[in-house]
């Protein structure tokens, strides 16, 4: 189990020594997002803008203009939310190179409530020309994502979520921007998740594997840019998909892996929050309620393949 | 007057009000020997929309062509109704209201970290006051010590709705941003030896940022425009463009002469 924030922030901070144009802006949340040690150690390189995430993205777009790798890190919800048209103007219609790394994102706030989830960031984000978007799946991605995407020039979206969470890879997997990952090979169903619900796929396929049902896994963190083709190759091998986003059902992954296979169909079940207000509990058990959990995500793989006649 | 004529669109109005302003930061305050020396002052034009004004100083400075120009607003332009990074000069894209200043923060503040010497310069209108974004800047100007960031507020008196004192009163401006940490000074927007003086005189020992208040006049320098909020985005007709180029011609004319 490993924290994808700490993860991030850490690699964040090895790099930043060593790269002094590298700086954190935060909206008095260097505890949540666990930037304290980098506040601490690097306080040239750290920008504390008080509870103000507008003002936040501003400032941040501004030192990107003049030559600062800048992280603008904080709460998802208020990011995609409150700040969202300085995402929109300053940061993509400007291409300038600002990553926003937003923590405790989907549900990972729990019983506080639709205030805090962030469910509508990938629908809305990828509609903005410019702004690219990841959802490392474990801790090692986080790493892994924070060293690439220092020495990108691109505006970014970093979603994770809050607290520990499943190991997908052992160590620092090969990441690269528009790349799916094929976690586990797989003929009779193809398995799509992207940020936590990548290792609650991979229980899912080993209790598949029990039943003798194999799924394919593929990890689409990269969610813009989109691995379209690694979509469409899963549709022709297994002929069917079960997409699993911590994210409303409505324009997120489900709709980027039904986008990706729309003049060659194969038949999509899409798991994740339904346009109601998602119900009040822990993360765990928000995921269990909507099926995103590995016994959730087996159950409606069996229910879709018996549906479809397999 | 001949780009919006051309394009049938633009924000006329407070194109003219800030006209001397934006003249007197590219043709004598702005150190800006090249729009890529790193060096360079920032400019942001918070007021996006008055676009017009800002490519017209750009013309005269040789940052671009009038060929170019004259393509404002047109299908296929490079030039479209708010700045764009993509043509030489702009700084950041604006156009939404209440931004710039933020951008503005974060450009003197990279300066700052870095030891740099340049100035940063954002030009907001007097409407965009109601933003309550601009606080969230203001007070991390002052907080950050931004002593080389200079804010100018083009005070026309009128938004796109009529007065800015009947849509949301700031007849407070002054004593708003003191609270905030900045020094305040103002000028006559329609009098270049006052903007100059007052831009020159800026002291940068200090470091508070610094608030300009640029009384000016909408529509100014056209008889039939000015102080009237309808020419906020308002397009002559073919006569009132023709009165308004006599108007400026006669204008020329006589100081040349």
């Amino acid at each position: 189990m490993l924290d994808s924030r700490k993860c991030f922030t850490d690699a964040l901070l090895e790099c930043a020594r060593e790269d002094k144009d590298i700086m954190a802006v935060t909206t008095d949340a260097r505890g949540s997002v666990t930037l304290s040690a980098f506040a601490d150690e690097l306080p040239a390189q750290f920008v504390e803008c008080g509870i103000a995430e507008q003002n936040a993205v501003g400032i941040s777009a501004g030192l990107a203009h003049s030559g600062k790798k800048v992280f603008c890190c904080g709460p998802a919800c208020f990011y995609v939310a409150r700040a969202l048209e300085q995402v929109k103007v300053d940061v993509a219609y400007s291409r300038l190179p600002v990553k926003i790394f937003g923590v405790s994102g989907g549900v990972a706030y729990g019983a506080l409530g639709a205030t805090h989830h962030s469910l509508h960031d990938i629908a809305v984000l990828s509609t903005f020309p410019g702004m690219n978007i990841v959802l490392p799946s474990d801790g090692h991605m986080a790493k892994k994502v924070a060293r690439v995407l220092a020495d990108d020039d691109r505006p970014w979206y970093i979603r994770v979520g809050r607290g520990e969470t499943g190991e997908v890879y052992d160590s620092e997997p090969k990441w690269v921007p528009g790349k799916a990952i094929m976690v586990q090979d797989g003929n009779d169903i193809t398995l799509v998740g992207a940020g936590e619900t990548v290792f609650h796929a991979m229980g899912a396929a080993r209790i598949l594997a029990e039943e003798g049902i194999s799924a394919r896994v593929l990890d689409c963190s990269s969610i813009k840019p989109f691995d379209t083709e690694a979509i469409r190759v899963a549709a022709r091998d297994t002929g069917l998909i079960l997409s699993v986003e911590e994210h409303s059902v409505h324009g997120g992954l489900g709709s980027l892996v039904l986008d990706s296979i729309s003049e060659s169909p194969v038949p999509v079940r899409i798991l994740g929050i339904p346009d109601e207000d998602a119900v009040h509990g822990k993360s765990p058990e928000i995921f269990a309620h909507y099926c995103l959990d590995a016994a959730g995500i087996a159950r409606n793989a069996k229910s879709f393949l018996k549906a479809n006649g397999r | 007057m001949e780009i919006v004529w051309s394009a049938h669109s633009g924000h006329i109005g407070g194109d003219l009000s800030c006209l001397n302003v934006l003249t007197a930061l590219y043709h004598h305050y702005l150190n800006i020997s090249s729009v890529d020396d790193p060096f360079r002052d920032r400019f942001v034009l918070s007021k996006g929309h008055c676009v017009e004004s800002l490519y017209s100083v750009f013309e005269s400075r040789g940052f671009l062509s009038r060929e170019t120009l004259d393509t404002l607003g047109k299908y296929g332009s490079p030039l479209g109704g708010h700045p764009l990074r993509d043509v030489p000069g702009v700084e950041v894209n604006s156009g939404a209201l209440g931004h710039g200043l933020s951008v503005g923060v974060g450009m003197a503040l990279a300066g700052a970290r870095d030891g740099a010497s340049y100035k940063t310069v954002v030009l907001m209108g007097d409407g965009e006051q109601a933003e309550g974004s601009i606080s969230e800047a203001a007070m991390a100007a002052s907080h950050f010590k931004l002593g080389r960031l200079i804010a100018i507020i083009d005070r026309n008196m009128l938004q796109i709705s009529g007065r800015t004192e009947d849509i949301m009163h700031i007849e407070n401006l002054r004593e708003i941003w003191m609270s905030m940490g900045w020094e305040v000074r103002e000028m006559d927007g329609d009098d270049m030896a006052s903007i100059i003086s007052i831009l020159d005189a800026t002291d940068f020992s200090d470091n508070r940022p610094h608030l300009i208040i640029s009384h000016s006049t909408k529509g100014k320098g056209v008889s039939y425009m000015e102080n009237d909020a309808k020419w906020h985005h308002g397009i002559p007709s073919e006569e009132q463009y023709r009165r308004a180029r006599t108007e400026i011609e006669d204008r020329i004319k006589r100081m040349e002469g």
